[in-house]
């Protein structure tokens, strides 16, 4: 789960990460209000979870509290990388003498916590990666016994922090390991870390990635969920124990398994056609599981078609192509379905399939293209 | 011959008396598994699958006991860790881990501490490891197997199964199919089970399916370039996956460009190994590369 800005922020400053937090606004009279209050300067910067915000328009530096309102109005509405902009954080605006990166992820190749610093802060850490990756520490931490003193100095060194911020800076990077241990992050990173000019060590940004399998002990995070950005359909399936993430295309897609279900999105496109979701139904799949898949697929009004790749494998074929003929007679809006169904009573379910009067297929190449067949079928 | 598992296996089911672990341990009996003991903690002296397995409070019995030497968990998220942990103790040396939504910090203590104790961990989140007519460990179903030559490497699952029966159906048989697991930390990688089939006498070709995310692919394909001779053949799924989305697998996640299907296609395609754009065609990728 990403977190906004002013979320990690917020868990960053409770484990003692010195920062500019600013305060949420959600109108231009909020901004410009809050603008009065910090008094001097403000940016102004955009919530969202994409990336690139400051190039899309959406970080802008405001003098005074009207300035504020003015520059939260452009922001609020705008849309970046298919995100619409509602909330703001407006921030003091720092007068920076340096720039960092300084950031902890979750390095599955190397099966442990990974620090990543550079003095090249304020860009795209990939960026600077590609451009001079000597420029980038990479220090993994020992995976038992986590962040040691000698850890920090190296990185302190690395990036010529001046010897009166050490102390601060030591005090930084063992307040954001806590913070990634603490909440079970993926991925914790400020960017940049800044000395002002009046020599005050700051995180003037900060992103969280968090660990879903981990969000179920830490109830009071998975209450910092945005539900702003994500799309209903999307919440609606989490909900009801599915597995869904919406696309353009206009084919849906139901499938049993994470693999195959990307599997069958990608021979949706070889047979020319477009996927209109991912969707991994999980194990056991039972009739009101499948309801409720057919009900979120449908909501989509792109979706033109389904497309139902089952392997039954311990699971029962002919009980899932029951629960799907018994689902779609509750449906309001009906389109071509097509229902491949392998393994276990594959055969009792292709009768039951046919019977209903829903499109069968025997393999999965050969499902993909009737459904991009069906998709394109002019229907009355 | 074949890998991780066989007919010499002695096999303890981690939360035999759960829902999950009763009914494919019963699977797995009835594969031919030998199951010699189940760990319930509170059921011990119960026993297990109309009585022919008995249920030990803990792993430690179950060594003492019944003599295990492998171990498959079904224990939920929260006690998962806790029972590898308990598996490895007891000195288990190979142990799979079907259990989902394990949280990764604490995968990276087990898998330390495992591998300190030389323990073999397969999964977590994973289906298991089929050796075809010896032995089950896991969720794989036994019929779509057919033995023969060509052994099987995979980060999912129902995937798997899909291209076995592919496999099976073009008369291509299995000597071991073995899934890895969907996690970002898993205690096997697939460089691990290409080495186990590389040496393995009776595995005469590989297949390997990869997904997006990650860059296990790209090491595989280094490995096979530089260690592998065997014919192989592979796919990988997320070709349409957008960057930034987490497809169902904690481990399939595109970020900052890295770990899409297009870079793993090309690394393996470098090694030589041919790539399918479907699982149907991997029997005759295989049968290309000289497989009977």
């Amino acid at each position: 789960m990403k977190l906004q800005e002013f979320r990690s922020k917020e868990i960053l400053a409770r484990h003692g990460v010195p920062l500019i937090r600013g305060e949420v606004a959600r109108t231009p009279e909020e901004a410009r209000a809050a603008a009065e209050r910090i008094g001097g300067p403000v940016v102004v910067k955009a919530q969202v979870l994409v990336g690139g915000r400051g190039k899309a328009g959406g970080v802008k530096l405001a003098v005074d509290p009207g300035e504020a309102e003015a520059r939260a109005r452009e922001i609020i509405g705008l849309v970046i990388k298919g995100v619409t902009v509602r909330t703001l954080l407006v921030a003091p605006a720092a007068r920076i003498a340096r720039e960092y990166y300084l950031g902890l992820i979750l390095d599955r190749g190397g099966k442990t916590i990974t620090i990543i610093a550079s003095a090249e802060g304020g860009v795209e850490i990939e960026e600077t990666a590609k451009a001079n990756p000597a420029a980038i520490l990479r220090l993994p931490l020992h995976p038992l016994i986590g962040l040691q003193r000698h850890n920090v100095r190296r990185v302190s060194f690395f990036l010529s922090i001046p010897p009166e911020l050490r102390p601060a800076f030591a005090e930084t990077l063992t307040a954001l390991y806590a913070a990634f241990i603490g909440s079970d992050a993926d991925l914790v990173e400020i960017n940049p870390l800044v000395v002002t000019d009046d020599g005050q060590l700051l995180a003037l940004d900060a992103k969280m990635v968090l660990d879903d399998s981990a969000l179920a002990r830490h109830p009071e995070l998975e209450s910092m969920r945005d539900l702003d950005e994500e799309e209903p359909s999307e919440a609606a399936a989490r909900e009801a124990g599915i597995n869904f993430i919406k696309l353009d295309g206009t084919i849906g897609c139901m499938v049993n398994g994470a693999g195959l279900a990307m599997t069958t999105m990608d021979l949706v496109k070889l047979a020319g056609g477009e996927p209109a979701n991912f969707l991994d139904i999980g194990g056991g799949a039972k009739a009101d599981r499948v309801a409720a898949a057919f009900r979120i697929i449908l909501d989509d009004p792109n979706v033109r078609a389904i497309l139902v790749n089952i392997f039954g494998g311990i699971t029962r074929g002919d009980e899932v192509a029951r629960g799907i003929v018994e689902a779609r007679a509750t449906l309001t809006r009906d389109v071509p379905m097509v229902v491949r169904i392998v393994g276990t009573n594959a055969e009792a379910a292709a009768a039951i399939l046919r019977r209903a009067n829903l499109i069968t297929a025997d393999s999965l190449d050969d499902a993909a293209a009737k459904a991009v067949a069906a998709s394109r079928e002019e229907r009355p | 011959m074949s890998i991780l598992v066989n007919a010499d296996t002695r096999l303890v089911v981690q939360g035999i008396t759960g829902r999950e672990g009763n009914f494919h341990s019963r699977a797995m009996l009835e594969y031919g598994t030998p199951i010699v003991a189940g760990v319930t903690p509170g059921k011990g002296g119960q026993s297990a699958l109309d009585g022919r397995v008995p249920v030990f409070d803990t792993m430690d019995e179950a060594v003492r006991q019944a003599g295990a030497n492998a171990s498959c968990v079904f224990v939920p998220a929260a006690g998962a860790p806790d029972a590898m942990l308990e598996a490895a103790e007891a000195g288990i040396p190979l142990i799979f881990c079907i259990t989902e939504g394990i949280p990764a910090l604490d995968m990276l203590r087990v898998y330390w501490v495992l591998r300190q104790q030389g323990v073999r961990l397969i999964g977590p989140n994973c289906p298991g490891a089929t050796s075809v007519g010896q032995a089950k460990v896991g969720i794989i179903p036994g019929n779509i197997h057919r033995p023969g030559p060509v052994g099987l490497v995979s980060r999912s699952g129902t995937l798997t199964y899909e291209v076995v029966q592919a496999m099976t159906d073009a008369g291509v048989g299995q000597t071991t199919c073995v899934g890895i697991g969907g996690d970002p930390i898993v205690g096997t990688s697939f460089v691990d089970v290409l080495d186990m089939f590389n040496q393995d006498p009776e595995t005469e070709a590989i297949v390997m399916i990869g997904e997006i995310g990650g860059d296990e692919e790209e090491r595989a394909a280094a490995f096979c370039a530089r260690e592998v001779r065997k014919p192989m053949a592979a796919f990988i799924a997320g070709r349409t996956a957008p960057a930034g989305r987490r497809m169902g697998h904690a481990g399939a996640i595109i970020s900052g460009g890295a770990g899409t299907a297009e870079s793993k296609r090309l690394a393996l395609q470098a090694a030589g190994i041919a790539v399918a754009d479907s699982p149907s065609q991997i029997p005759a990728l295989l049968r290309a590369a000289g497989v009977r």
